[in-house]
C-alpha cells in the first residue's frame, strides 16, 4: 500500500538565477547562475550529484533536446540525466523526477534544473511554435493568453458576474503581484502598478489586459534533494521536506465530453484533493500559511484558488477583493511575485515556486518574508484550461 | 426531354462582407477618375479565409439541405479561380460534403462560360443519373480597375438529373467564338481587358442574339413567351437591348444583381437562374445566356413543383446575410493584394503533411467524429478509446458528421497576440447540440458581438496557406448561425 511522499525526502540546497530580459546571457549562463547559488547553500560538490532531471519546455529556442545540455554545462560526472518537457509544470516535474528517486532509494542525491530562454524571438509574448502533427488540421489558432481568456467568459456566465467586477478583481491580482515583485531582487517586472493602469492597458485576449498577463522571461532554477538523515548528517537544520507531489492530466473529458462548463480546471481539482491527502492536511484554508499558484493570467489565479479549494465556487472575487491574498492578507498568494512579476521562464518556473517557498520556510525571504510559516503550496498548470496539465507541490517544515 | 427530368434543387452562397463601392472609389478616382461613375452599389467580398473550393461547399451544402447525398453520383466545380491546377478541385468539394467515393467528378475551367457549360452537359446526360453542378468565383483584380468595382465573389450549385424537378429545361444552345474580351493568361494573378465599346458591340450585341435565336428555333418558341431572361454582363443596358434585338419582353429582363454582389463570373448564370427560380411561378420560362468566348443559351420551364417551397437559403437568403465594409485596405490586404507587414508570428513554416492528411481526411475535409455504439456518447475526433469515462470502450464508434449539427458558443475570447489577418480571432469551444464539442476558430463574427450560448452552424474554410509551396489547408469554423 503506497504511503506517498511525505516528509521522506528534503531540500538540501536551492538556487535560482534572476529573472527578466537576459539579453546578455544564454540559457547555459543562467543554468550555471542557478546551480552556483544551488551548490553552495546546499554545501556539497557536484561529484555528490547521482542523478538529475532536467526541464526545458521550449527546447528548440535554447538548449535543444536530451539530458547532454544539463550534464556537458554543469560538467556532470557521467551520471543519469534524464530531459523532461510537461508543458508548464516542467520545472516541477524535475523536481518530481529528483524527489521520487531520492524516495525510492535508488539513490542518496539527486538534482533537478528547470531553464528556459525565451526572449531570443525577436517579438513579445512566448514563441510561436507547431501543436504536433494532427493537431496543425484542426486545433484553433489559439495562443496562451486567448485560451485562459475563455476562462473568464465562461466564469461570467456561470456565476453571472458582472464583466466589470471579474475585471475589477483581476485588476487587485496582478497589482498585489507588482506590490509583491517590487520587493523581490530577482523578479523580472519591479514597478507597481495601480488598479487604473491594469484596466486601460491595451487588450491581448479579451477580457486580459496587458496587466493580466504573466512576464515571458529567461532564467533558471534548480534543487538539490535528499534524505533527512543525509541532510541532518551534513549539519542541515530547519529542514524543508516534501509533503506531497500531485500531477493531474486531462484526459479529453474537458475538450470533447460534455460535463465540464468551462470555468474552472478539472485538473487542478483533482491534483489538489490528492495533494491534501497526500499531506495529511484536513482544512487547507485554515493550514497552508502560503501559495504560488500559476499566475499565467490573472483570472487563472482567480479560478485557482477556487480549484484548489481556499475559496468556495463563485467566491473568489470576493476574497481578492478583501485582501485575502495579499501580502498583509490571511494567506499571502505570490509573495514573490509570481508568474506576473518573478517572471515565467517556463521549464524554471516551478522550481522558482518551490524555492520561494523554501526560503520563506526557512526565514531567508528578506523583505518579502512571511511571519512563520509551516507549509507551503506550489502550483503549475500548462496547456490549455480545455486540455492540460496541473501539478499541485507542498512543501513545509519536516515533520510538521 | 421527360418530364421527370430537370432541375431539382438550387443553392447559393455570397461572402457575407459587401465591399462598398463607394469605398472603392474613395481609394483609387485620384488616379483612375472614371471609376467615381461605377461608385454606386456593393459587392460581395470573400473573406480571408474563403475561395472558390469553399464557396462551392457552402452553396453545395445549401442545394443538398434537406436531401439525400447519395442521390448522385457526379460532381462538377466550374470556375475559372480554382485553387488548384492540378489537385481535384472538385474532390475536395466531395470530401467536405462526406460523398461517398464512388463518384465521378470534374472540375470546368477556361471561361466565363464553364458553369454553365457544366450545367449544360449535365442535363444532356440527366437521364443517366443525378449531378451536382457548383460553380464559384474568387476573382482579383488590379487596384483602380473597373473589374475590381465590378466583380463580387460567390457560388452557386444545380442538382439536376431524374426526381421531381422544379425546372425542365426546354432547350440549350452553344456557340464558340474565339473572341477575346478578357483573358487570364498561364499564372497572370489578373485579367486584362479590351474596351468595353468593342465588347459590347462586337461581342454581346453580335453572338448573344445568334445563340438565342437558334435555342428559340431548337425550342420552337417564339421570342415573347420567355418571361424571365438572365442575363450575366456588367456592360449597362446590355441585357435590356439584347430583350428588344431579340423581341423578348422588356419585363423579362432579370436584374444582374451588379449592384448587390457583382459578378460572381464563371458562377453568375448559375446565381442569375437560381436566383430567377426562387421568385419563379409554375410554367415560367426562363432563358440563361452566359457570354464569354461564345455563348450558352439555356432554355428551362419552371413545373408546378416550384410552388414547394425549398429548405434552402437561395439568393436571397446569402444576399441577406451580410455585412457592409467600407475598409478598402481590408479588401486588399485579405487579397494579399498589399505587401502589409503581418508581423513575425505570421512567419511560420505551414507545410502540411500529405500522408498525415490522407489518412485523417474524413475529420479534417469532412468534419467526421465518432459516436459511441456502446454508450451513445457523440464526440470530435473520434478517438480508439470512447472519451466518456464511463465507457471508454474501444473502437466503438461510428462515424458522425458534425457539420451540419448546430452548435453553440461555451466559451470564447478574442485574440489580439496570435497572428490573424483578420485581427482580433475569435475562437472558442464550442457545444454540438445532441453532444460533443471543439475548439473551434470562428469566422465571420462582428467584434464585440459574441456571447457564451450564441448559436453557431460550422463552415468549411480555409485554415493556412502555405505560400512557400502553394497548399491551401482547409478545415471547418464556427460562424454565427
Amino acid at each position: 500500500m503506497a504511503t506517498g511522499i511525505r516528509d521522506k525526502v528534503v531540500v538540501l540546497g536551492m538556487g535560482c538565477s534572476k529573472f527578466g530580459e537576459r539579453w546578455d546571457r544564454n540559457a547555459e549562463d543562467l543554468m550555471v547562475e542557478a546551480f552556483e547559488e544551488c551548490l553552495q547553500d546546499a554545501g556539497i560538490g557536484r561529484n555528490q550529484i547521482e542523478a538529475a532531471w532536467f526541464g526545458t519546455a521550449i527546447e528548440e529556442q535554447h538548449v535543444g533536446k536530451s539530458g547532454v545540455p544539463l550534464a556537458m554545462t554543469l560538467r556532470l560526472p557521467y551520471i543519469p540525466v534524464t530531459r523532461v518537457e510537461n508543458y508548464c509544470a516542467t520545472g516541477t516535474e524535475a523536481f518530481r523526477g529528483a524527489v521520487y528517486a531520492v524516495a525510492s532509494g535508488a539513490v542518496d542525491i539527486a538534482f533537478a534544473l528547470g531553464v528556459e530562454k525565451l526572449k531570443d524571438t525577436g517579438y513579445g509574448g512566448l514563441p510561436q511554435r507547431g501543436r504536433g502533427g494532427l493537431n496543425n488540421f484542426y486545433w484553433a489558432n489559439i495562443s496562451a493568453p486567448g485560451s485562459f481568456a475563455q476562462l473568464a467568459a465562461a466564469y461570467r456566465a456561470k456565476h453571472r458576474v458582472d464583466p466589470g467586477d471579474l475585471k475589477r478583481a483581476m485588476a487587485h491580482i496582478s497589482v498585489k503581484s507588482h506590490d509583491n515583485g517590487a520587493k523581490n531582487p530577482k523578479a523580472h517586472l519591479r514597478n507597481r502598478i495601480t488598479e487604473q493602469d491594469v484596466l486601460n492597458a491595451p487588450m491581448i485576449a479579451e477580457p486580459l489586459g496587458l496587466y493580466d498577463c504573466c512576464g515571458v522571461s529567461d532564467g533558471s532554477a534548480c534543487a538539490i534533494v535528499t534524505t533527512p538523515d543525509i541532510a541532518r548528517g551534513l549539519g542541515k537544520k530547519d529542514l524543508v521536506a516534501v509533503k506531497a507531489l500531485q500531477l493531474a492530466v486531462s484526459n479529453g473529458q474537458e475538450a470533447q465530453f460534455d460535463g465540464w462548463d468551462g470555468s474552472y480546471l478539472a485538473t487542478t481539482r483533482a491534483a489538489a484533493q490528492r495533494a491534501y491527502k497526500e499531506a495529511g492536511i484536513e482544512h487547507p484554508r485554515k493550514r497552508v500559511s502560503l501559495f504560488d499558484v500559476h499566475d499565467c493570467f490573472s483570472v487563472t489565479e482567480l479560478v485557482t484558488m477556487e480549484d484548489l479549494g481556499i475559496s468556495e465556487e463563485g467566491k473568489a472575487i470576493a476574497d481578492v477583493l478583501d485582501g485575502f491574498y495579499d501580502a498583509s492578507g490571511k494567506i499571502p498568494c505570490q509573495i514573490d511575485g509570481g508568474l506576473k512579476c518573478f517572471g515565467h521562464p517556463i521549464g524554471a518556473s516551478g522550481l522558482r515556486m518551490i524555492y520561494e517557498m523554501y526560503l520563506q520556510l526557512q526565514g531567508r525571504a528578506g523583505e518579502r518574508q512571511h511571519a512563520d510559516p509551516v507549509l507551503g503550496m506550489t502550483h503549475n498548470l500548462g496547456g490549455f484550461p480545455s486540455q492540460n496539465v496541473s501539478s499541485v507541490t507542498i512543501v513545509g517544515r519536516y515533520g510538521a | 426531354m421527360s418530364d421527370d427530368l430537370g432541375i431539382l434543387s438550387c443553392g447559393a452562397y455570397l461572402p457575407r462582407l459587401r465591399l462598398q463601392r463607394k469605398s472603392i472609389a474613395a481609394a483609387n478616382t485620384w488616379f483612375a477618375p472614371a471609376l467615381r461613375g461605377l461608385a454606386r452599389g456593393e459587392r460581395a467580398m470573400a473573406n480571408w479565409d474563403e475561395d472558390a473550393v469553399t464557396m462551392a461547399t457552402e452553396a453545395a451544402r445549401d442545394c443538398l439541405a434537406g436531401r439525400d447525398r447519395a442521390s448522385f453520383g457526379r460532381l462538377m466545380l466550374a470556375s475559372t479561380t480554382h485553387p488548384y491546377d492540378d489537385r481535384q478541385n472538385a474532390g475536395i468539394v466531395a470530401n467536405a460534403l462526406n460523398l461517398a467515393s464512388a463518384l465521378a467528378v470534374l472540375d470546368v475551367s477556361g471561361s466565363l462560360r464553364a458553369g454553365s457549360s457544366a450545367l449544360a452537359n449535365a442535363l444532356a446526360s440527366a437521364a443517366d443519373g443525378q449531378t451536382l453542378v457548383t460553380a464559384a468565383e474568387h476573382r482579383l483584380a488590379k487596384a483602380g480597375s473597373p473589374q475590381e468595382m465590378h466583380y463580387g465573389d460567390g457560388a452557386a450549385a444545380i442538382l439536376v438529373g431524374r426526381g421531381r424537378p422544379i425546372a425542365r429545361l426546354v432547350a440549350a444552345h452553344s456557340e464558340t467564338v474565339d473572341f477575346v474580351d478578357h483573358f487570364r493568361g498561364h499564372d497572370a494573378e489578373h485579367d486584362y481587358a479590351w474596351e468595353e465599346r468593342w465588347i459590347r458591340d462586337e461581342g454581346y450585341l453580335k453572338i448573344v442574339p445568334r445563340a438565342i435565336a437558334a435555342l428559340l428555333k431548337k425550342a420552337g418558341m417564339a421570342a415573347d413567351a420567355v418571361t424571365q431572361l438572365c442575363m450575366p454582363c456588367t456592360l449597362s443596358r446590355v441585357g435590356a437591348t439584347l430583350a428588344m434585338r431579340a423581341g423578348i419582353p422588356g419585363g423579362a429582363v432579370r436584374d444582374t444583381l451588379a449592384s448587390v454582389c457583382g459578378d460572381t463570373g464563371a458562377a453568375h448564370p448559375l446565381l442569375l437562374l437560381a436566383h430567377a427560380l426562387e421568385e419563379a411561378k409554375p410554367g415560367d420560362r426562363i432563358l440563361v445566356a452566359a457570354f464569354g468566348q461564345g455563348c450558352d443559351a439555356l432554355l428551362f420551364e419552371a413545373t408546378d413543383a416550384i410552388a414547394t417551397p425549398a429548405p434552402c437559403r437561395g439568393v436571397k437568403g446569402a444576399l441577406a446575410r451580410r455585412k457592409e465594409e467600407s475598409n478598402y485596405m481590408k479588401f486588399l490586404a485579405f487579397n494579399d493584394q498589399v505587401a502589409l507587414e503581418r508581423g513575425m508570428r505570421a512567419e511560420t513554416d505551414k507545410a502540411t503533411p500529405l500522408s498525415t492528411l490522407y489518412r485523417n481526411r474524413d475529420m479534417v475535409t469532412g468534419l467526421v467524429g465518432g459516436r459511441c455504439r456502446a454508450c451513445g456518447t457523440p464526440q470530435f475526433p473520434s478517438g480508439r478509446y470512447c472519451v466518456n469515462p464511463r465507457c471508454n470502450a474501444l473502437d466503438s464508434q461510428d462515424a458522425r458528421p458534425f457539420s451540419d449539427v448546430p452548435a453553440s458558443v461555451m466559451s470564447y475570447t478574442a485574440d489580439a497576440l496570435t497572428y490573424s489577418p483578420d485581427p482580433p480571432h475569435y475562437y472558442g469551444m464550442v457545444q454540438f447540440d445532441g453532444g460533443g464539442r471543439m475548439m473551434a476558430d470562428f469566422t465571420d463574427v462582428d467584434d464585440g458581438k459574441v456571447e457564451v450560448g450564441m448559436p453557431m452552424r460550422m463552415m468549411f474554410r480555409v485554415k493556412e496557406y502555405d505560400p512557400a509551396r502553394g497548399f491551401v489547408r482547409y478545415f471547418w469554423k464556427a460562424a454565427p448561425a
